[in-house]
């Protein structure tokens, strides 16, 4: 009864994979003739080296870093602090975790138009207004402060999906635990140093993971924002430019594999707490 | 929670979420604010908030310029095609592996999720090329089935999580009272799996619905979808802040109502069991 999703996936894994392979080894550029059809030149590991050379790929890296570490960190130290704070007794919770939770659900192509022209157009845009209101002048946000501003605006997207996952792994904290250390006189912030934040490792540790997997292919805030100008390129835009905009395939199913090798990195260690929690 | 807090703490922390609450729920609010404005009235300073001629233009425009009804239906068709397929497939094998586990059970279901970890710009220029090659570039039917695959782990994670927490007991006390296999998928196990398979289907409706590689990248403009749609948007041509937000309450209005529905589920559907 597995077969027909095993076979489905397998293709799926499989069949771009072999070909990316191939492509990664070959000359590639559709625009100057080459073709399958005709044969493609077998050019060793020339795509990799020049993949890994040229002068954008470690801009591209150090960008793709900056990116993910700008979100997961304020997606973490301001989720475990909306988490810890829907966690007290208030009135109207139900509410305000929809309002938290809303942004979630907005399209990537969404969110990334609404930030960039209603709140950071530096004509039109909410901030400007905001920044004339106290007499600065306003910020080409997009330009000036291209990466923050993206990490921003992709944070704004991430961050009800850690607070809501920490919220959950918060309610699930034993309170008879926390009242004994109250009864034994734990100073608040000793309560949260070793009694919560212990308790939440595990969920801090998953969110991470699965932020920084989908945060690596992080496609269409960039696309509609910056386009991949004014130092926004990661290393998915990079390659996604080598393969559409230069048509050079080979160098970019090279660029494509360096990928694919980086998320595995990080999936492995998903798999073993995952798969740790299998076994339960 | 059992500890009692006092009244006043009580009014700070409600004051506090709700503040942070409003200003994360902020750009939603100002959009669909907006998307009632006239053009000039959307990029005024000071800003209007109430005190302006609600119109509703813009939604007329909107669907008169650029059809955005093809765009929905297009989403509606691929994102709902996608996840219901996918649920037809996964639903037995997630059904096998909570029910008939075996030693492979564990390594299937974890080398499923691997698939989901392959970067997409990996495998997009062999993936056009298969579109080529099969007449798919631009078809909704391509879509589906890309993001159906790409989903696939997801759905039978979930499935799988849902179906392992129905008690194997309950099926063995059908049987002694006498029950056929027929009257113990209908009236027993169909039941009880309904509302896992419901969420399940609800969650990846919406991941289908905001999936923003595939849907860009393989659609030109008979199958594209709303994220495509929006995407448009980003050259933009004289005033357009109203319009714009017109076309964007109406791509996620639908899956915000649909979200908040399903916000219980989320957790469970996106670590894959491992947050309870």
């Amino acid at each position: 009864m597995m077969a027909p999703a095993v076979v489905l996936l397998l293709g799926w894994m499989l069949v771009p994979l072999v070909l990316t392979l191939w492509f990664s080894f070959v000359k590639f550029l559709p625009m100057r003739g080459d073709s399958i059809a005709k044969g493609l030149d077998w050019v060793g590991f020339e795509n990799y080296v020049r993949f890994f050379s040229s002068s954008s790929f470690w801009p591209s890296v150090q960008i793709t870093v900056l990116m993910v570490g700008g979100v997961l960190a304020i997606c973490i130290i301001f989720g475990v602090l909306f988490a810890l704070l829907l966690d007290q007794p208030m009135w109207g919770q139900g509410i305000v975790r929809i309002l938290v939770i809303a942004p979630f659900f907005v399209m990537p192509t969404v969110s990334a138009l609404v930030w960039k022209n209603m709140m950071m157009d530096p004509v039109n845009g909410l901030f400007a207004h905001l920044w004339r209101f106290f007499g600065a002048e306003p910020v080409v946000w997009l330009q000036d402060a291209s990466l923050s501003s993206i990490i921003f605006i992709v944070s704004w997207q991430w961050l009800p999906f850690a607070t809501l996952i920490l919220l959950t792994a918060i309610q699930s904290l034993d309170s008879e635990q926390l009242e004994a250390s109250e009864m034994d006189g734990a100073h608040p912030l000793q309560r949260f140093a070793y009694i919560v934040l212990p308790h939440m490792g595990r969920a801090i540790t998953i969110v991470t993971l699965i932020m920084t997997i989908f945060l690596l292919s992080i496609f269409a805030e960039i696309f509609v924002t910056t386009g991949g100008a004014f130092g926004t390129r990661t290393l998915t835009f990079l390659i996604f430019q080598r393969v559409i905009d230069s048509q050079n395939i080979g160098l970019g199913s090279a660029g494509g594999v360096y990928a694919i090798i980086l998320a595995n990195i990080i999936a492995i260690f998903l798999m073993r707490i995952v798969g740790k929690n299998l076994d339960q | 929670m059992a500890r009692s807090v006092s009244t006043q703490r009580k009014i700070i922390t409600t004051a506090a979420a709700w503040l942070i609450g409003l200003l994360i729920f902020f750009p939603i609010f100002w959009t669909i604010l907006t998307s009632f404005k006239t053009e000039a009235q959307a990029i005024s300073n000071p800003p209007v908030f109430f005190n302006f001629d609600w119109t509703l233009e813009n939604y007329a425009v909107v669907q008169e310029r650029s059809d955005y009804m093809r765009f929905l239906w297009n989403s509606v068709i691929i994102a709902g095609g996608s996840t219901v397929l996918g649920i037809i497939i996964a639903v037995p094998a997630a059904w096998s592996m909570a029910f008939v586990p075996s030693a492979k059970t564990k390594n299937i279901l974890l080398w499923m999720l691997s698939t989901k970890m392959m970067p997409a710009v990996g495998a997009l220029y062999p993936l056009s090329l298969l579109f080529v090659w099969l007449n798919l570039l631009d078809t909704r039917f391509g879509l589906i089935m890309v993001l159906m695959l790409s989903n696939m782990p997801i759905i039978v994670w979930m499935l799988y999580t849902y179906f392992r927490e129905i008690p194997g007991e309950i099926l063995e006390a059908s049987r002694m009272d006498g029950a056929t296999l027929r009257e113990e998928i209908f009236y027993i196990l169909t039941p009880m799996a309904i509302p896992g398979i419901a969420s399940t289907l609800l969650l990846n409706f919406i991941l289908a619905w905001n999936e923003a590689f595939w849907t860009l990248n393989l659609t030109a403009a008979k199958a594209a979808p709303l994220t495509a749609f929006i995407a448009s948007y980003s050259s933009p041509e004289g005033l357009f802040f109203a319009k714009l937000s017109a076309a964007s309450t109406m791509a996620i209005a639908p899956i915000l109502i649909l979200g908040w529905f399903s916000q219980k589920q989320l957790v469970r559907g996106l670590t894959f069991g491992a947050v309870k």
